[in-house]
Formats: C-alpha cells, structure tokens, sequence
C-alpha cells in the first residue's frame, strides 16, 4: 500500500470515511421527533399520467390518510367501502394471528424458521387489495398478507412451513418461500432482489402480448442496494414496463439500520426520479395511504403511462426472522416510540371512528383467528412436522430439476433410495 | 473421415439440401425459423435488434418480426437475465443474448440462483424456458475478457444444459432444440469457428464452411436432440473427448499425423452422452479429453473422472487433459496458451502406449 500523504508535508485536508451508525444502540432512550411525518390530507393526488420530473415533493414527502383523529383526510382517501375496509381489517388480524402462531411454532421446534411482518401488514395487505387479482406479485418473505389477502389456504401456507407430505412445494423450500401460480403469486427466492427484474420482465412480456395485467414487486430497503435494484429500475424505465416497484423501508436490514442502503442523504422513494419513473413515498402504517398509493400505480401502469415506485416507510416491529434477536444492535423502545403507530390499530381505530367497527367485534375477530389459525395448524400436523418422518417420496428430491430426469440423476436417485434400504431396511425404503 | 451430422439418426426434419452456409447464418436461420413457429418466442441483448448483433447472429430479424420480439437491450447482462426469467415465468420462451461469454458473470446471480432452480423450488409452478446464446472460446486475440471459455461454471449447475455445437448443422438444429426445451440452456457458440472450422494451424489460411460437408444445412426446420454427442471420425487407437473448435483442432491433428482416433463431439456437455463415451473408451481403452478452458476444475476434470469411474477396467492408460493453462487468457502469448496441434500431438501420438508419460 502507498503510503498516506503526511498531512504537515500538504495543505490537502486529510480525507475520513463516513461509517453510517443508527441514532439508538441497546439501551438507547429513542425518541423518534425528528422524522418529519407531514399532515394527512396535506399532499396532493396528480393525475396518473404526470410526468415523473413533476412528482419531486412526493417523493420526499410522506402520503398520509388516517389523522390521529382516525379521520381520513385529503385527496388521497381511495374512499373504500366500510365491507372493504373491514375486509382488509380482517385479512390484517389474520396475518398477525398466523404470525404469532407460527412463532411459537418454530421456538417449539415444530419447523426450523419463521419471519414475521409485524408492523408492516398494510404494505402487503392493503397494497396488494388495490391489485386485480391476477396481476402478478414479485414478493419478497415478507409480503405473507397478500397470500392471506389473495385467498391462499392457511392449511397450505402451513403445510409449506412444516415442509411435510403435503407441502406443495415438497419439502424442498426453507419455510415462508411460498409459491402459487393459481394466485399470481411468484416463487419466493432466498437471493434478495432478483425478483425484481423478473417481475419488470413479466410486465414486459404482458405489454408484448398486449394484456391488460400488470406486474408488482417488493423488496426491502436493504435489498435496494443490489444490483438487481438497479436493473430493474432501468428496465422498468426504459421498456416504459407496466410494474410497481415497492421498496418497504423498515428502517432495519437485520441488524443494519437503513443508512447502509443509503437512506441518510436521500430518501427511496427519490431514487424512482433518476430513472424516470413516477415517485411516491407512503406512510406505511396507513392502510388507506398504501392502497391509494398502489391504486394509483396500478391505473398509471394500465394506461401505459409507466411504472411507479413507492416507497412505504414503515418500522420493523420485531426481530428479522426467528434466527435474530434484534436487543443486539437497536434500542428497545424504538418500537413503541415509532411515530407511525401501528398499521392494525390505526386501521381499527378508523372503523370505530365512522361507525362501522367496535371493540367487541374486534376482540371476537381476533379469537376467531387466533382459533382458526391454531385449528388449522392441528390440521397441518396430520401432515406432519419437520424432522417428524412425514414428509413426500424420496424420489420427489430427484424431480423437476429438469423437466425430465436425466441419466445422472437416475442413478444419484437409485443410489439414495438404496442407502435408506441401507439404514432402514427394505420395510421403509422412501420414508 | 468425416460422416457429417447429416446421417445422424437421432436427427428429426426435412432432409438436407446441397445448399452450404456458415455458423452465423445456421444460428440466424434457427432464430428466423422459431420466431416464425412460436409466437412467445422472444430475442433481446446488446445490440441484437436494429443493428443485428456484433457478430451479425440476429440481421435482419427485428425487420422481420418487429420490435416486440426482437429488441435492444440496456447493457445489464442481470437485467436481461432476470427479465427473461420473468418473461419465462408469463409464458413467453426468451432467446437472451450474452454478447461475449465473458460478460456473463453480472447475470450469474438470476442464471443459477433463479433460472436453474425455478422448477425445482416452485415444484414446477414457474419454469424459465429460456436459452442464453453467448458467443465463447478463444484464437481470435481477443485477450482476456473476449476469448473464456466457462462451461464449467455452468455445468456445475444443476437445473441448467449446457450446449456448444461445432458445425453448422449442428447449430441450427440444435438451438432449434435449446429454444423448444422447457428448461434454461448455456447456449455457447464457439466465435472462433462462425465463419470456418478453424483446424488450430493459425498460420495456415482458414478454409471457409463452404468446403466442409457440415455446412450443408436443411433450410427448414429440424432440430438435433440435446444429450446426443456427435461421432466426428471412427477410430480404433484411442479415444478423442472434445467439444467446440476443439472438434476441429483435433480432427486435424489427427488427420496430419495419421492418429487412428475416435473423435466424440459432445455437443452437449449437461445432459451428458454418457453410453457414447463409455462405448468409444471401452473398445479404444484410452482416453484423451480435449478443451480450451483452463484446466483445474474444468470439465475435463469431470470427464474424466466419468471415465474412470466408469471404464477403469477397459482403461489401458491414464485419462488425459489437454486444456487452456490455469491463467487468465494472454493476448500476445495467445498460441503457446491455446491447446494447439503441438500440445495435442504431444499426447496422442499414434495412439502410443506412452500416451500417459509423454511430455510432462
């Protein structure tokens, strides 16, 4: 290595590597006052078809809806139906139950992994009800609501997470790496953001064919930083592609706040402008404010007028996944001091606000969930749990490598069906 | 000798015409014939539409069928990669184009960790139906990032086929059946012998493929099996494993030197032509693996250890490698790093028994 120049020997200042650290350690009292979250109501709607250069306040903005008066305000109100707004108050109540109960799952060995979307179930869930049904969904792992959104049986979602007989998958996914081709619902990968170009790609492809259906994605704000990210923002602009690129910005990558993906200087949201593609930044624990946002993207994308990026800023209320504890690198009250609130509540508190909701109801709704996600997880164990021996033929490991089984894989099948004879014996050749 | 993939019997369609053309025009023809068949069939890449390609593989096809299916790519080998998986995933069967083998590596990523294992993860709900064409190999001075050779890092993939053709016969027929297969396939056109069967005696003029019986290629469709290798010349001293321009570099080798060789063409290195190799060593009893990669961990090292597990009892000498050295491809020095006719002679000599110990 060269040797650094001596500052005394120049007048050049001596350079300093900027390391980003996040503003609350273990311990830390937070307090969150300097996030400027802007009124509900207070930003306008534009027309679908702006011109991206004209969305630059969006961008560095927040969309908010729901006041602290549980009010909806502004422009930005989709104007939903009570049924509709209790629907997707369901689906939230829903996803939270499945998510605690398959926590406790997991720490009672039931499964190897679970990851929860605590916090962040409007991202999903309110987003994703703005879609047709058959629009096609890039998830990442945590996008869980929109399988419950979309109808997805919790028997299967289940199933998958005990990779047991009846796993559709066949036992050969991590848990929570769902897949539906039935619901549009695009194969979870473990290598973040290559969904991203794929779903521009997908979008691609329906505009080629001249379909109506469009594509959308998510990714984290951590995953943003990949090259993929980039791909897809440049494909997505320059194909003029019919997708919505969804960044939920947690604040948290594991354990790297969002600094690291480069969110001190600028926001997510603005990133969409440098592409040219249409810009919006949401609160995303505003049920109201993300469906609206998705609404809008999606009618922009169906009238050609091209993809949007929308950025839901939204707080990672629990640890990463079951392998994470998160009192090893962020203050503890972070999570109650969030400026936001919580999605559940604040949706809740609306439909009590307009008449349309009450706390009885809402405490019975919760018990329904919770018993229907824990009969159904019994319903589920009749399949089996991982590790417990019930899981699909041993042959099924070889298949769908390719479409047929070639000669080489013939021979490693034969020669792992004859080691289990070997361990076995021939009495339980493919268990 | 050459019988000329013509009289392959695993070859399907029309019969073949005297009309003689070289690779880049098989490989055009190929792509002309499955845009026109299959409506979801899609090209794009760098350069690939209006232009036609920097090799010329794709002239004249946006003209042709439109700027829908034929088009012009931002330079992000991931971004074509990953938007041909999401086309894949809709329905349609993406022809992406890598421009050089050796830009491949930014679209590893989605190539192995999504369009290899697609089936397998979704439990066959999504395939990616794509075939990546990339011009690959080396003996043009293209130095280090215009001449790699990196099969191995494909063929190590499980979910992915890798196939290289050496002739232009084989090249139409078998993209032809890259593009109908159902599952993602390396599609590696060895550049060195677009316009002619470069034979490695790079002082020589390079005949053009209108001299050689594998030019002459059926104007309609037909296509090759993939996991078929093709038998280049009968022989009886030993066994020639090879693929590529390699094919032809031996060929002559063998030919100039009166080396009774029997010459496999792989053609398609995963799936393999395993009951190919196996018969040729078990009457040959020797086997030599010829390719242009660098040696360590290529699949010569794969070869060969298939052919020892597999016919070590026929074997009358060790398996031998003859392979690029294990060093970036060189520019000036490209001749003494290329597997020429020297390094291949030195190994096969006659089909002497000191085949294993000669020139170490």
């Amino acid at each position: 290595m060269a040797e650094p120049a001596n500052p005394a020997d120049t007048n050049r200042p001596a350079l300093a590597l900027h390391v980003p650290e996040p503003k609350y350690r273990p311990g830390d009292k937070a307090d969150f006052s300097h996030i400027e979250v802007g009124s509900p109501g207070a930003q306008p709607r534009p027309d679908e078809s702006i011109h991206p250069s004209q969305m630059a306040d969006l961008a560095y903005s927040l969309v908010r809806v729901l006041g602290d008066d549980h009010q909806a305000h502004g422009p930005w109100n989709p104007r939903l139906d009570p049924e509709t707004l209790r629907t997707m108050l369901g689906h939230m109540a829903m996803v939270r139950a499945f998510d605690e109960r398959m926590f406790r799952g997991q720490r009672q060995g039931k499964t190897s992994f679970y990851m929860k979307c605590t916090g962040e179930e409007a991202t999903s869930i309110a987003s994703s009800m703005a879609l047709a049904s058959d629009d096609m969904v890039f998830p990442s792992y945590r996008q869980q609501g929109i399988l419950i959104a979309r109808g997805y049986p919790l028997l299967d979602m289940i199933n998958q997470i005990y990779s047991n007989r009846a796993d559709k998958l066949k036992g050969r996914q991590l848990p929570i790496m769902y897949s539906s081709r039935e619901h549009s619902f695009f194969s979870i990968s473990g290598n973040l953001a290559t969904q991203t170009p794929q779903a521009v790609g997908w979008a691609m492809a329906s505009a080629i064919k001249g379909d109506s259906r469009i594509a959308a994605t998510w990714v984290g704000e951590g995953s943003t930083a990949e090259g993929d990210f980039h791909a897809a923002c440049t494909f997505a602009a320059v194909y003029n592609a019919p997708v919505i690129l969804n960044v939920v910005n947690n604040q948290w990558a594991i354990s790297s706040f969002s600094g690291f993906a480069g969110g001190e200087r600028t926001t997510f949201a603005a990133r969409g402008l440098g592409y040219g593609i249409a810009a919006l930044r949401v609160d995303g624990n505003d049920a109201l404010a993300c469906y609206a946002a998705a609404e809008w993207a999606a009618n922009r994308a169906r009238g050609n007028h091209g993809p949007t990026l929308i950025e839901y800023f939204t707080y990672r209320a629990e640890g990463h996944s079951t392998s994470d504890d998160p009192s090893g690198y962020r203050s503890a009250q972070e999570r109650e001091e969030w400026p936001l609130g919580d999605p559940v509540m604040r949706l809740k508190n609306h439909l009590i606000a307009i008449g349309e909701w009450d706390e009885d109801r809402q405490s019975a709704m919760d018990a329904e969930c919770a018993e229907l996600v824990k009969a159904t997880t019994k319903e589920a164990e009749k399949n089996g749990i991982l590790g417990h021996g019930l899981h699909h033929p041993f042959h099924t490991m070889f298949e769908d490598v390719f479409e047929e089984l070639p000669w080489h894989l013939e021979e490693q099948a034969d020669q792992a069906i004859r080691e289990r004879i070997t361990k076995f014996g021939s009495e339980r050749p493919f268990g | 000798m050459s019988p000329g993939s013509q009289n392959d019997t695993a070859t399907v369609g029309e019969v073949a015409s005297e009309r003689r053309i070289n690779m880049i025009e098989a490989i055009n023809e190929a792509l002309d014939i499955m845009l026109t068949r299959d409506p979801d069939v899609i090209i794009m890449g760098e350069d690939v539409g209006y232009f036609g390609g920097v090799f010329r593989a794709t002239a004249g096809l946006q003209a042709k069928h439109g700027k829908n299916r034929v088009f012009d790519t931002p330079i992000s080998e991931c971004g074509i990669i990953g938007a041909a998986v999401g086309m894949g995933a809709y329905g349609l069967r993406p022809v992406p184009e890598i421009q050089f083998a050796d830009y491949i590596y930014p679209g590893l990523d989605q190539l192995i960790s999504e369009a290899a294992r697609l089936r397998y993860r979704s439990a066959g709900d999504y395939i990616a139906p794509l075939t990546v064409r990339s011009p690959f190999g080396g003996g043009i001075f293209g130095g280090q990032t215009h001449s790699q050779s990196p099969e191995a890092l494909f063929t190590h993939v499980s979910g992915l086929k890798t196939v290289i053709p050496s002739t232009p016969y084989d090249a139409k027929g078998l993209l032809i059946a890259a593009i109908e297969d159902n599952d993602p396939v390396i599609f590696f056109e060895p550049k060195r012998i677009y316009n002619g069967p470069f034979t490695g005696f790079y002082d020589k003029p390079v005949e053009p493929w209108k001299k050689h019986p594998d030019s002459v290629v059926p104007e309609g469709y037909y296509r090759i099996p993939l996991g078929k290798a093709r038998h280049v010349r009968e022989g009886e001293a030993l066994t020639v494993l090879a693929y590529g321009t390699m094919v032809h570099v031996t060929e002559a080798v063998c030919k100039a030197k009166g080396v009774d060789a029997d010459i496999l063409d792989l053609r398609t290195l995963v799936p393999l032509d395993i009951q190919a190799i196996e018969a040729s060593v078990e009457k040959t009893g020797r086997c030599l693996i010829v390719h242009e990669a660098t040696r360590t961990s290529g699949f010569g090292a794969e070869l060969s250890a298939l052919v020892t597990e597999r016919c070590f009892y026929h074997l009358e000498a060790p398996v031998e490698r003859v392979t690029g050295f294990d060093t970036p491809y060189p520019h000036s020095l490209e001749w003494a790093y290329f597997p020429g006719p020297v390094r291949i002679r030195r190994r096969c000599r006659g089909g002497s028994r000191r085949m294993a110990c000669e020139g170490r």
